[in-house]
């Protein structure tokens, strides 16, 4: 058996069981991604250069082992053929032996820069897609993320770049020494000599053709095992999950008995692809065992003709190994190409996502406003083709309390969404203070509101951080005073930490305290106007009542928008907007809508009515 | 690991035993060939050698090579079948036992960790059972047979063997040491990275509102470098171990002829002959030796991660479900719904303090009784304990007069009719997620399904479905809303014709206007059952018989509606904050 396997050992990948994904767009993904490391080309041109030349050195090494063991040989012929002693020329073995050392390490020192320089390039990479998936994150409307699910996003920046960044380092320095490998050794092989090198081709050949033979039936095995295993997965997660429901139902015998179903047919298709994976070892072995016995062969009746001399068989034994190897390191190298340009599809199809519009050309801003706000003749829909709000116009003076209401699913996070522009409109106008809001940037439009969202965000930080949040210039004092206004002030003072407790999943914050945390940070921005999200449910009293004062203490003197659940609220507001399925329907004081009877009445009455 | 192959059958044992008989034959053969090998390089150099041995020999060696592959093909089915066959029984052994469990069980292991150990874990059994077979069979016994091999053939080439095998595990051992702990920490590197970007995402309008968005984007930035660095760290040291193993292996090859050379020069002429042969073979039994001794190093690098995941697995089959198994087939005669609890108490194991203490009640057939208080004041633990997801820990609880924990689980589970807080949905139709599971009283017909779906609220939802009953439910509901599905979950247990309705806050998900009507209609079609209900909204059951308001697990007020007001505070403050004065006092 031979030791063709040589440099294979730790580069045998744990689980040849996956399918490789194929990219829509091979080709015009390659562009894209060629052209997104244009200025790393010139290194890495340079880099498959010294990877070139350091494959070239390790070509011309079995050759000169060849001629070493000619010059051993020479000792052996004329003592069998007349009894002869001669000596062996140890000068000629060790000028031989020095220029094989020089040449090997040569070559390592070449492949080592040229991996160095691919890992630190595909790395630099690997970190400029990142940034910018984080800073694209930022500028797409958040339209797009009504489509878009965080998993999604996640996995592009994760798993998407780190497939980039490996198989590229794999891939491209590899594909560049096999192919020198493959064609150095043919040239070589055929320069020591051709009838020979034609053996050990034509083996090689005969023992790839079965290879792929059998590749291509496995494909549909590994297809299938794939299949089965997301159907078992699946439905794992989803009897573990509702593992309550499948209980009380008694539907664990339905449930096993499709388990053993789906459980079967991935043992069945298990199997066979594993058999088939594990096939590719033996095989390969088996190839070139094959190209070594016919080289041997070949070779011994070469040398008893005295055609070739016996150091070109000792070369042929490497070089078989040679030509050999680069043709299975080439199916993976193009394996690898093919999973970067899967991934990096999906790379540069968020990159080439629409961005909001650039808005640094708008000089106007908006400072020390009033708060007065107007919608003129405002339409709008999530989606062009339905428009949900179609002609509202109405005018908040500064100071004014508005109450959202509207069932769930209303769409009163809408008012939220146009405000803000989170949104923009499809036609009319929010002005403030008189001034359109597409009229100024965005940031500045942002900057006027203060926002107190239902379901609370906080970040891994300290508590501290989290009401500061990114406001320059607050000091401690005007975060104690904050607190104490919210009244959060005794609860920080009670964590062994105060202040500086790290908020994470390990700290237990009652939903009410997070609100109250929140409620701090929009404090802190003193924006002139507030849109706040009263929660649903209700957290412990105390507390409750706590979130209640806080919030009333927020929208003090300024213009807010609540979205409101609380009759209390909903009954303090001075103006009342209803929404349903997306429109505004009414709007009024509590009192006047209640009289008016319409859809306020009944929804308010629905409420309460006892059930008969 | 070693608990793990417990579960192999005899029968895969012995499969076991005949793919290591296969494994020596092919060691056997590998090592045989090169002995053909230097029989054809003595033929080569022994003038007047006829061609005809040459091709015996040859011949030898490529039935060697054959028989190899055959033993190795074997081999390798021998080990997919024991490798499948394992993960297939461990799969469903967990599958079983997880099944078995109760909530106190889930909620130690977390659901999404069960679900990694019966799908992750276990595919990575199998590929070390299917690769170990294998590798860590053939490694050690090739190395050795080897090594046996060229032992007696020349101490100065064994050196050099040697040499190049220590240089190689130096280097493997130091990149262990140095680059390992890089690859453990680069996981929690990304995890923070994941953190930082799905906390963009998800407070993306926060962000967006404060004008954030250069702040979060430096602390990603942070993260990334940190990522970056650590990652170019270990690529570079992976870009360090290639070129050394091939120079090594070019090395080894080197020194055996450099080393062969003045073997040579000083032999005796008779000598001369058998160590050049001995040189063509030694530089192969030297390439064997190496990849084995590598092979080892990738098993022991493999071996650990394989480790945790079987201890993994034995973990979940080694705990017995805390809940057993009654025998009762019936309740008390002339009763049906009636849920007594007296004096119950639950503790969690370990917990310095109870959840729930003291709760005492009793509700009648018909009946609606209704759970309020604050988060963590136990309400959904107490509601829990019906079904036996716990097991109370004091006192007892009584359906139809005799304790539950009497009941066989079949029958006590067909009484009751389970609505959780948050629906969940199989992947199935409609018809088969409201038709769900066994009530012990035959299949359900299409007439009790559409029949059941009407009183939960959702004859829109088979309208709007394409092929109505049969229409199509994507895996955990994705395709239809929120409000859909928990009106789907409750015709579910409308379905089940059941004694006892357990609603966990199962209205919060539906507007006023449903929740009001949906209720109104679970009265008037299945008077007769009795409802437990758990709410957050007065609305929902301030028309119950009875309320219960819980605070901190003990019973602060029980009563209806307009008594609770009265005289219970805990009530009244939950009252105040959703209701208006004159509801109030009306």
């Amino acid at each position: 058996m031979s030791g063709r396997q040589n440099d294979r050992g730790p580069r045998v990948r744990m689980g040849h069981m996956g399918v490789a994904e194929k990219a829509k767009d091979f080709k015009g993904t390659w562009v894209n991604l060629i052209n997104y490391c244009r200025k790393y080309i010139p290194v890495i041109v340079f880099s498959l250069i010294i990877a070139a030349a350091g494959t070239v050195l390790t070509i011309i090494g079995p050759d000169q082992i060849g001629k070493m063991t000619n010059e051993i040989q020479k000792v052996i012929a004329p003592l069998m053929a007349a009894g002869q002693m001669v000596n062996v020329d140890l000068s000629e073995v060790g000028r031989i032996g020095m220029l094989l050392v020089i040449l090997y390490g040569a070559s390592a020192v070449l492949n080592f820069v040229q991996g160095y320089i691919m890992a630190t390039i595909t790395q630099k990479i690997g970190r400029n897609m990142r940034t910018g998936i984080s800073q694209k994150i930022n500028k797409l409307p958040l339209k797009y993320f009504d489509k878009v699910s965080f998993g999604d996003i996640l996995s592009r920046v994760t798993n998407d770049v780190d497939t980039i960044g490996q198989t590229m380092n794999q891939s491209i320095g590899a594909l560049v020494t096999s192919i020198t490998m493959f064609f150095g050794s043919a040239v070589m092989m055929f320069y020591n000599n051709w009838l020979m090198a034609l053996t050990a081709i034509g083996a090689s050949i005969l023992g790839f053709v079965l290879m792929i033979l059998i590749m291509g039936k496995s494909q549909k095995f590994f297809m299938r095992q794939q299949k089965d295993l997301g159907a078992v997965n699946g439905h794992v997660e989803e009897v573990y999950s509702g593992h309550n429901v499948v209980r009380v139902y008694n539907g664990e015998k339905e449930a096993g008995r499709f388990f053993d179903e789906v459980n079967n047919r991935l043992y069945d298709s298990g199997w066979k692809s594993q058999f088939i994976s594990g096939l590719m070892m033996p095989i390969m072995m088996f190839i070139g065992n094959l190209g070594y016995v016919a080289v041997c062969v070949v070779g011994a009746a070469l040398a008893m003709n005295g055609t070739i001399q016996f150091g070109v068989i000792a070369a042929f034994m490497i070089y078989i190994r040679l030509f050999t190897q680069p043709l299975s390191q080439l199916a993976q190298a193009f394996q690898n190409l093919q999973r970067t340009a899967a991934a990096g599809e999906r790379v540069f199809e968020f990159f080439n996502e629409e961005e909001m519009e650039d808005e640094s050309g708008k000089t106007k801003e908006l400072a020390d406003i009033k708060g007065e706000i107007e919608f003129r003749n405002v339409r709008f829909g999530y989606d062009p083709e339905k428009t949900i709000i179609h002609d509202f116009s109405s005018k908040f003076e500064a100071g004014t309390k508005i109450a959202i209401v509207g069932p769930t699913g209303a769409g009163k996070t809408t008012i939220v969404n146009l405000l803000m522009r989170f949104y923009e409109l499809d036609s009319g106008d929010i002005l403030i203070d008189g001034i359109p809001s597409t009229g100024v940037r965005r940031d500045n439009v942002q900057e006027q509101f203060g926002m107190v969202l239902q379901d609370t965000w906080l970040f891994e930080g300290t508590i501290k951080e989290n009401i500061i949040y990114c406001k320059k210039g607050v000091t401690d004092e005007q975060v104690v005073e904050t607190c104490k206004a919210v009244g959060l002030d005794h609860f920080i003072s009670t964590l062994p930490k105060g202040y500086d407790t790290v908020l994470n999943d390990k700290t237990t914050l009652s939903q009410g305290q997070k609100q109250l945390v929140t409620i701090a940070r929009a404090m802190i921005q003193n924006a002139p106007m507030t849109i706040l999200d009263e929660a649903t449910s209700s957290v412990d009293t105390r507390t409750e009542h706590l979130v209640q004062e806080a919030m009333s203490n927020l929208t003090k003197g300024r213009t807010s928008f609540v979205i409101a659940h609380r009759l209390s609220t909903i009954k303090n507001a001075d103006i009342i907007l209803v929404l349903n399925k997306g429109d505004i329907v009414e709007s009024g004081t509590h009192k006047e809508l209640l009289e008016k009877g319409g859809f306020y009445a009944e929804l308010y009455n629905s409420q309460f009515e006892n059930a008969s | 690991m070693i608990r793990i192959l417990k579960y192999l059958t005899p029968k895969e044992w012995l499969m076991a035993v005949l793919s290591l008989g296969f494994i020596v034959i092919q060691v056997w053969l590998d090592l045989k060939s090169p002995d053909y090998m230097a029989e054809i390089t003595t033929l080569v150099q022994t003038p007047g050698s006829a061609m005809r041995d040459i091709w015996v020999a040859g011949g030898m060696m490529l039935l060697c090579t054959l028989g190899s592959l055959f033993a190795a093909i074997i081999v390798g089915f021998f080990a997919a079948i024991i490798g499948s066959e394992l993960s297939r029984r461990l799969r469903s052994l967990l599958f079983r036992r997880v099944d078995s469990f109760s909530m106190e069980e889930i909620n130690r292991f977390t659901t999404d960790s069960l679900i990694t150990r019966s799908t992750n874990d276990i595919t990575q059994i199998q590929m070390v059972v299917a690769m170990g077979l294998q590798l860590i069979i053939k490694a050690p016994i090739t190395a050795a047979w080897a090594i046996t091999k060229i032992a007696g053939k020349g101490f100065e080439w064994t050196m050099a063997t040697g040499i190049a095998v220590l240089t190689l595990l130096v280097m493997i051992t130091l990149l262990m040491i140095f680059v390992l702990p890089k690859f453990r920490k680069m996981q929690s590197l990304i995890d923070n990275m994941n953190r930082v970007t799905r906390e963009n995402l998800t407070g993306l309008r926060v962000v967006r509102a404060y004008n954030a968005e250069d702040y979060q984007e430096a602390k990603y930035e942070e993260a990334n470098d940190e990522l970056t660095s650590t990652q170019l760290y270990t690529s570079r040291a992976m870009a360090f171990l290639m070129p050394v193993i091939t120079m090594v292996m070019s090395g080894v090859s080197l020194s055996v002829f450099w080393i062969g050379a003045y073997l040579i020069n000083s032999a005796q002429a008779v000598d001369r002959l058998p160590i050049f042969s001995n040189m063509m073979v030694f530089s192969i039994y030297a390439m064997q030796v190496i990849m084995s001794f590598m092979m080892l190093m990738m098993i022991f690098i493999m071996l650990p991660r394989a480790t945790v995941s079987a201890n993994r697995i034995s973990e979940v089959l080694d705990t017995k479900p805390t809940i057993h198994d009654g025998d009762k087939l019936d309740g008390l005669p002339g009763l049906c719904g009636e849920v007594t609890f007296s004096n119950v108490g639950f503790k969690y194991p370990d917990a310095s303090e109870s959840v729930l203490k003291d709760v005492s009640f009793t509700v009648r057939q018909g009946e609606t009784i209704a759970f309020i208080g604050s988060t963590g004041s136990g309400k959904s633990t107490l509601i829990n304990l019906v079904p036996r997801f716990f097991d109370a820990t004091e006192g007892e609880i009584l359906i139809d007069g005799v304790n539950i924990r009497e009941y066989k689980l079949e029958v006590l589970h067909n009484k009751i009719g389970y609505v959780p807080q948050k629906a969940v949905m199989f992947k199935g139709t409609v018809f088969s997620n409201v038709a769900y599971g066994d009530n012990g009283k035959g299949e359900f017909t299409e007439a009790d399904v559409e029949n059941a779906i009407s009183i939960a609220q959702g004859a829109d939802i088979i309208e709007s479905m394409e092929g109505r009953l049969e229409g199509e439910i994507a895996q955990g509901g994705t395709n239809i809303s929120g409000g859909q599905k928990q009106r789907l979950s409750i015709a579910r247990a409308v379905c089940r014709k059941p004694e006892i309705y357990i609603f966990d806050d199962s209205f919060s998900a539906l507007d006023y206007k449903t929740d009001r009507l949906l209720r109104n209609m679970l009265k008037k079609e299945t008077a007769g059952v009795t409802s437990m209900i758990v709410a957050q909204r007065i609305g929902t059951i301030m028309d119950a018989d009875q309320i219960i308001v819980l605070d901190k697990g003990r019973v602060v007020g029980s009563g209806c509606h307009k008594d609770l007001l009265q005289n219970c505070e805990v009530y009244k403050q939950i009252a105040v904050s959703q209701l208006s004065e004159e509801e109030l006092v009306s």
